[in-house]
């Protein structure tokens, strides 16, 4: 446990401000330092109008969600020791920063197709078995709203229309597991314009993903289905086009 | 503006966990007008860092009757006005010791007074249920503990308040409780957004800052017999165990692990601070989370480590009570300050659990209704809860 002091240039922005600015601090650190940590250390210590979120502190809530040296990361699990040099902590991107590291979650939320249950009943009940077609229990319930992958999204970062990674994640889920839900209706909201198509298969979301639930792959798994839906429906409805869902790819 | 209209007595509520959240949402059904403010994120400061238990009240059966008969009344009732919170995946007391077995007569006959249905289990049985338990086991208890989300179980109050008029305003500090001739009149605020400061002006103020109520109550000039305690939580990756897995004896540090989506929580140690900003992380209760975690599901000790925190609970006793705070009762209190300390106007909510947080709130808004002339019941019993996403909406 070697105690050192670490440089933090952490984002400032106040409503009325003309311009965000960085702001150093100097932190006391030791081996198992986080970065929330250490911006819980500035508010208390240095200046209590540091504005951040965080609840859980164990990668469950996903509110502490920020760049960290340009990385998406959860601040609650990233440890000081693993950033080389200052760490330079910004707000996540693509969602409107509300005061210094705090982003407007409406934002986020108002992506997801309507409604937005909460998903979550048992994880595996011994005495149940997992749904037809799902191998294991990797689930979109392990996804904590973090909106990390929504951050790192290269197409977020120019269309502000796309509703991003999580949103669809969340639908693919749904779809694959409906347990009463609307299966056909969240097909059609995937299929939007703004949705499963516009992807750019980065796999950025992915790799941010602070919770293993592999959007992109989601996303992949989103448009084989609309894909063979398209098939089944041209053997069916043979004088329908197949761009009759208003798919743009 | 808040459900009630312009011409309801207003109630500020200050502290955004779960009692403020869950208050905020009673006392707009009841006809209030409701403005809550929140210094951080709402459940930032001991709400969200539980261990997502919902308890069954067993932990509780043999030594804190009251909290044990709160804890399964409001266990059934969160299950019926929050589906889909909750896992259904019910708990086990896992005995391993001649002296845990000791303790069974005694926690069978606690949970049946209570009401707090068991199902003995076989070792065979359980290892069945659970493979990852210690195969040392003598027997299991299974109670109906089932894991919550620590923080979109309670936001599920804040989306319901909300869209019923209450103000939830978060990034507002309070300053200073108003209080002039003994009568608090308000609260002066500030927004960490705009740095305005401003008189929030209120017919009555109530106290929900759990750990913090002392520093609360002190601006209005009184005293909250509150021992903020925290204890120390670990994380590790890995889902080693579906039910919530507890030591079948009388409470004692690292005694549950709570499955969490991916992860794996043990809980917890108990110590007494001055400060509930100031909590560390002692490393020597982390390893005790390590220890007696891996005595009841023994791979805890090689699964990857996710993250330690500290949260405090806000246990109500004065200072001359039990240092380590695991003597004092898990049950809550609601002071009218008007009765106990000639301060009208003012109504502290503390102690309790994430569990009990609508009960709490009910017993409050009983009092808060009682002083302003409120005649409507409470109806949180019955409202089913927005999604926790409606908290976020504009």
């Amino acid at each position: 446990m070697s105690d050192a002091v670490r440089t933090l240039r952490v984002h400032r922005f106040k409503r009325g401000d003309d311009a965000p600015r960085v702001e150093e601090h100097l932190v006391p650190a030791h081996e198992g330092t986080t970065v929330l940590e250490a911006l819980r250390w500035i508010q208390l210590q240095e200046d209590p109008t540091l504005g951040l979120r965080h609840s859980c502190f164990h990668a469950s809530c996903g509110t502490c969600g920020v760049r960290v040296n340009g990385r998406e990361r959860l601040a609650c699990v990233t440890r000081l020791s693993d950033v080389e040099g200052a760490v330079i902590v910004d707000p996540i991107a693509n969602l409107p920063v509300l005061h210094d590291l705090v982003v407007d979650m409406a934002a986020f939320v108002a992506r997801f197709p309507q409604p937005h249950p909460i998903v979550r009943e048992s994880e595996f009940l011994p005495e149940s078995s997992p749904a037809d077609g799902i191998d294991d229990h990797e689930r979109y319930e392990d996804c904590i709203e973090c909106g990390l992958c929504l951050s790192a999204c290269p197409v977020a970062a120019t269309d502000d229309t796309y509703v991003g990674p999580a949103a669809l994640a969340y639908a693919q889920r749904m779809i694959e597991e409906s347990r009463g839900g609307d299966r056909e209706a969240l097909l059609h909201w995937a299929d939007q314009d703004a949705g499963a198509w516009r992807c750019h298969a980065a796999f950025e979301c992915t790799e941010a993903c602070p919770s293993d639930v592999r959007p992109a792959q989601r996303i992949m798994a989103l448009r084989r289905e609309l894909r063979g839906r398209r098939t089944d429906h041209d053997r069916a409805v043979p004088d329908r086009p197949a761009t009759v869902t208003g798919a743009s790819a | 503006m808040s459900g009630g209209g312009d011409s309801a007595p207003l109630v500020l509520i200050v502290g955004g966990g779960g009692t403020g959240g869950a208050l905020a949402h009673d006392l707009t059904l009841r006809g209030a007008r409701v403005v809550l403010v929140e210094r951080g994120e709402f459940t930032s400061g001991t709400t969200g860092r539980h261990h997502g238990l919902l308890h069954s009240g067993a932990r509780y059966a043999v030594n804190d009757k009251e909290s044990a008969l709160e804890c399964i009344e409001e266990n059934t009732l969160l299950r019926r006005i929050a589906p889909g919170s909750f896992e259904e995946n019910d708990g086990l007391f896992v005995g391993l010791t001649d002296e845990d077995m000791a303790y069974l007569p005694a926690f069978l006959e606690g949970c049946e007074d209570t009401g707090i249905p068991t199902q003995v289990l076989q070792p065979d049985e359980a290892l069945r249920l659970e493979p990852m338990l210690n195969p040392v086991l003598k027997v299991a208890v299974r109670v109906p503990d089932a894991t919550m989300d620590a923080m979109r179980m309670p936001l599920r109050f804040f989306a319901t308040a909300k869209a019923n008029g209450a103000d939830l305003l978060n990034w507002v500090d309070v300053i200073d409780i108003d209080l002039a001739g003994g009568v608090v009149s308000g609260a002066t605020v500030r927004d960490q957004v705009t740095g305005r400061q401003t008189h929030i002006g209120a017919d009555l103020v109530v106290n929900a800052t759990g750990p913090w109520s002392e520093q609360v109550a002190r601006m209005a000039g009184v005293d909250v017999p509150i021992r903020p305690s925290p204890g120390v939580m670990l994380a590790v990756r890995g889902r080693l165990c579906n039910m919530v897995v507890n030591r079948l004896h009388a409470s004692g540090d690292g005694d549950i692990v709570v499955p969490q989506r991916a992860l794996s929580i043990v809980g917890t140690s108990s110590w007494v601070v001055e400060d509930p900003d100031d909590l560390g992380v002692p490393a020597d209760h982390v390893q005790r989370m390590i220890d007696e975690g891996s005595m009841l599901v023994p791979a805890v000790r090689e699964a990857p480590f996710r993250s330690a925190w500290s949260a405090a609970r806000p246990l109500i006793g004065s200072r001359d009570d039990a240092d380590s705070g695991r003597e004092l009762s898990r049950t809550f209190k609601t002071i009218d300050h008007a009765v106990d300390d000639g301060v009208e106007g003012f109504v502290t909510i503390t102690g309790g659990k994430g569990t009990t947080l609508r009960g709490m709130a009910e017993v409050c808004a009983d009092v808060v209704s009682r002083k302003l002339g409120l005649d409507m019941p409470c109806a949180t019993r019955e409202t089913v809860l927005l999604p926790h996403t409606a908290a976020y909406a504009a």
